[in-house]
């Protein structure tokens, strides 16, 4: 893909273009990964349970910290929630290296934009980027190299915050209220379905992504819950109209002690 | 058959050269300087979206006189290598010096290698956690850099620019007193006062808590600077 036109006469390229992926795939091809030909899927590392809802003032986005190999947990303190740039953040689940590269390159792909244009793209424009970025993965995802990502940010156009979830072919929708991926998605989804409401504060909307991730973490083997003994929290990103912002253990460690509280 | 007159080395250079100062000299200038927290670059540029200056990377930012379309080639040119770098190996390893080298090969070639020469001055400054790390690498059409200290002026009137630095300058001034100062520098040559909506102005900030240091001034800011 290019958006690169050509002029009639001259034959010169018109315009410049603004993508980081393109140029790296013109300048250094070896740095994108490529699907193999070989049979079976490899067993690397898998992120788990990331989540997303909307709230009175924008959107929040959790995760927990596991990351599995097969039966063995991998990672304790994997951190799956990322803010994308000043506006919006990325949620990732799936194969771990492979997530984790795609949130930089995301990272990059909006950064250079921003730079090389003098403009931040449009919340729509940002989510249809990821959504071909995640295409283009899918040889890989049909070797078991699956990434799946929620995306939400603060719509300037529109004065509200907006969440979009993708399937593994780069499919995207939009979602209304709330929306988990990965492994415990499904226990999670049931949390958020009871917890859920229009308007939620800050405060209450990190309670109940805490109080999913918790409920997925019953349900699901993959999923780690918070660990009070050994300081291991969800990450939370926030974000609004003022910008986007990492919530700190603090904060997500009180909204967990309330849930296990009210639960005792 | 097409005969090509025999011009002496010495002559085309002379040529190329006197016709690149020519296409500068008729632009506008750009100040760039040290202060207390940093760099500014200032600007006189009625335009307020066909930019002068701009954001490089976390720490590097570019100002461009001349022809338009030519620095803007190189600040594009520039944006790419460093987001290349930073991703190859780490946002740490992109420098100025670098970038400033980059530039300098490629304007030589262009100077010696090609019909017309680029009719633009560049800039690029860069800002470290250290008072002494800053530096500005100033890059001429003919890929010729020098590293400045403290100020430089470049573009049309960039010779009497310097002559008022040179007087009034004072590397301790807060944000505030350079930009105010360095307007009145810009209008000095013909006794001008410049408004504040026709100042362009990008700083890059030590003190600044995000990575990308570098920030535009708005032009409310500018216009209380120049208030005050």
């Amino acid at each position: 893909m290019t958006d690169r036109v050509e002029l009639p006469l001259s034959g010169a390229s018109f315009g410049a273009n603004p993508s980081f992926v393109e140029l790296l795939r013109r300048q250094r091809p070896e740095a994108l990964p490529s699907a193999l030909q070989m049979s079976g899927a490899l067993e690397v590392a898998q992120g788990t349970t990331v989540l997303g809802l909307r709230f009175a003032d924008g959107i929040v986005m959790a995760g927990d910290r596991r990351a599995t190999a097969g039966y063995a947990i991998a990672d304790a303190k994997m951190k799956k929630v990322f803010a994308a740039d000043d506006l919006s953040a990325i949620a990732i689940a799936g194969a771990a290296g492979q997530a984790v590269e795609t949130v930089r390159l995301f990272q990059l792909e909006l950064e250079h934009y921003e730079k090389l244009t003098g403009d931040r793209l449009s919340l729509e424009g940002k989510a249809n980027r990821l959504a071909q970025m995640i295409r283009a993965n899918f040889p890989l995802a049909m070797q078991g190299l699956v990434v799946v990502p929620l995306f939400g940010g603060y719509d300037v156009a529109r004065s509200e915050g907006r969440l979009f979830y993708y399937d593994a072919t780069g499919g995207r929708w939009e979602e209304e209220n709330y929306q988990a991926t990965g492994s415990g998605a499904q226990p999670a989804k049931n949390s958020l379905k009871k917890r859920w409401r229009p308007g939620l504060t800050h405060e209450e909307a990190l309670r109940v992504a805490a109080e999913a991730l918790i409920d997925a973490a019953e349900d699901d083997v993959a999923t780690g819950g918070p660990d009070l003994a050994r300081g291991i929290f969800p990450v939370v990103v926030t974000v609004t109209a003022l910008g986007a912002t990492e919530s700190s253990d603090e904060d997500v460690a009180s909204a967990v002690r309330a849930v296990l509280e009210a639960r005792s | 058959m097409s005969f090509m007159p025999y011009v002496s080395p010495d002559q085309l250079m002379k040529d190329r050269s006197e016709y690149a100062h020519k296409g500068i000299a008729r632009g506008r200038s750009v100040i760039g300087l040290e202060f207390a927290d940093g760099l500014l670059f200032i600007a006189e540029n009625p335009s307020a979206t066909l930019h002068k200056i701009s954001e490089i990377y976390d720490r590097i930012a570019f100002a461009g006189v001349g022809k338009y379309s030519e620095f803007e080639d190189l600040r594009i040119a520039g944006i790419r290598l460093a987001d290349l770098r930073g991703y190859s190996y780490g946002r740490e390893d992109v420098k100025a010096r670098d970038l400033a080298n980059a530039y300098s090969q490629a304007l030589s070639t262009i100077f010696t290698q090609q019909m017309k020469p680029y009719e633009v001055e560049i800039l690029v400054g860069e800002v470290n956690g250290e008072v002494d790390g800053t530096s500005i690498y100033h890059v001429l059409f003919d890929g010729s850099v020098t590293d400045e200290h403290g100020f430089v002026a470049i573009g049309g009137h960039a010779d009497d620019l310097t002559e008022e630095l040179k007087e009034r300058y004072n590397a301790g001034w807060d944000l505030a007193t350079a930009v105010k100062t360095a307007v009145q520098v810009l209008g000095a040559p013909d006794q001008r006062t410049i408004e504040h909506d026709h100042i362009e102005s990008g700083v890059l900030e030590r003190s600044q808590s995000r990575r990308r240091k570098f920030r535009r001034l708005t032009d409310d800011e500018i216009a209380g600077f120049l208030a005050g």
